[in-house]
């Protein structure tokens, strides 16, 4: 299990969201906020520490977890090169071709 | 409305998305293969694009850096697998710190009449996850607003760490 695979199911992308906009939670805090079991939401915790997306520290008898900066700055760049794509791609391609063109054409003069 | 006809085949991985350029195909070819304006419309606007490497021939390597104005680096590389002036160019995509996940890509420059030139890129992955993924995150609706959601977080986190 990768980052990509790891970010691939819904209960986990909502646990980081929820990590990044509140910071720091414990397992607890995490599981009271889903309907689903808490030894589930320990399985996708796992999966999440695996992967390094989230930090865990001990806290006397608690498990306190945050997002791992390091990690979200990797995770960044592919998800601003999966939302672009070949369609914004070529919408820029159409006005460098544009510029070039009249470039050309100038030059021709 | 999207002036590209995307077309996914997922049994093959793979999505295929078209479009007609009003520019003759020796020009599409140069723009797409010239590393002095690849950087004008390869990345985001608001990236700054450095072509570190590109070697363009069958085997050889490409490597583009996207810079942000904080200083970030999100690096991408690959190999060139065919190399067909100005008709067809196949290379390897991988996001370095994504490591492993390598999809190719293949660009046919199709001339059309009247000095218009059609473009077709197909991507194909690896694995249909990773395919879906592409899909999921960057075209459907409900997912990009993730995304941006996440992108907002993103900030947030970066602020916190200073």
């Amino acid at each position: 299990m990768d980052i990509f695979q790891a970010l691939a199911d819904p209960t986990r992308r909502t646990i980081i969201e929820m990590l990044a906009r509140d910071g720091h939670l414990s397992a607890t805090q995490i599981s009271d906020r889903f309907s689903i079991s808490p030894q589930a939401i320990s399985q996708h915790l796992k999966v999440l520490r695996e992967v390094k997306l989230v930090r865990v520290e001990k806290r006397a008898q608690q498990r306190i977890y945050q997002v791992n900066p390091e990690a979200m700055h990797e995770l960044e760049g592919w998800a601003r090169q999966l939302r672009q794509l070949w369609d914004q791609r070529f919408d820029a391609l159409d006005r460098v071709l544009e510029m070039e063109k009249k470039r050309l054409k100038g030059e021709a003069n | 409305m999207s002036k590209n006809n995307l077309v996914v085949d997922r049994a093959a991985h793979a999505y295929t998305m078209s479009r007609v350029f009003d520019a003759p195909r020796e020009l599409v070819w140069k723009v797409c293969t010239d590393p002095e304006l690849v950087p004008k419309w390869w990345g985001p606007r608001y990236l700054t694009i450095v072509v570190d490497k590109m070697d363009l021939k069958v085997g050889g390597v490409w490597r583009y850096i996207q810079k942000d104005a904080e200083g970030n680096e999100y690096a991408f590389n690959g190999v060139y697998k065919e190399v067909v002036p100005p008709e067809r160019l196949t290379y390897t995509f991988e996001y370095e710190p994504m490591a492993g996940h390598i999809s190719t890509e293949t660009i046919t420059f199709e001339e059309l009449p009247d000095g218009k030139t059609k473009i077709t890129s197909r991507t194909t992955f690896n694995t249909l996850e990773d395919l879906e993924g592409m899909l999921q995150s960057g075209m459907e609706g409900g997912a990009v607003e993730t995304w941006d959601r996440l992108e907002e977080l993103l900030a947030v986190v970066r602020m916190e760490k200073r």
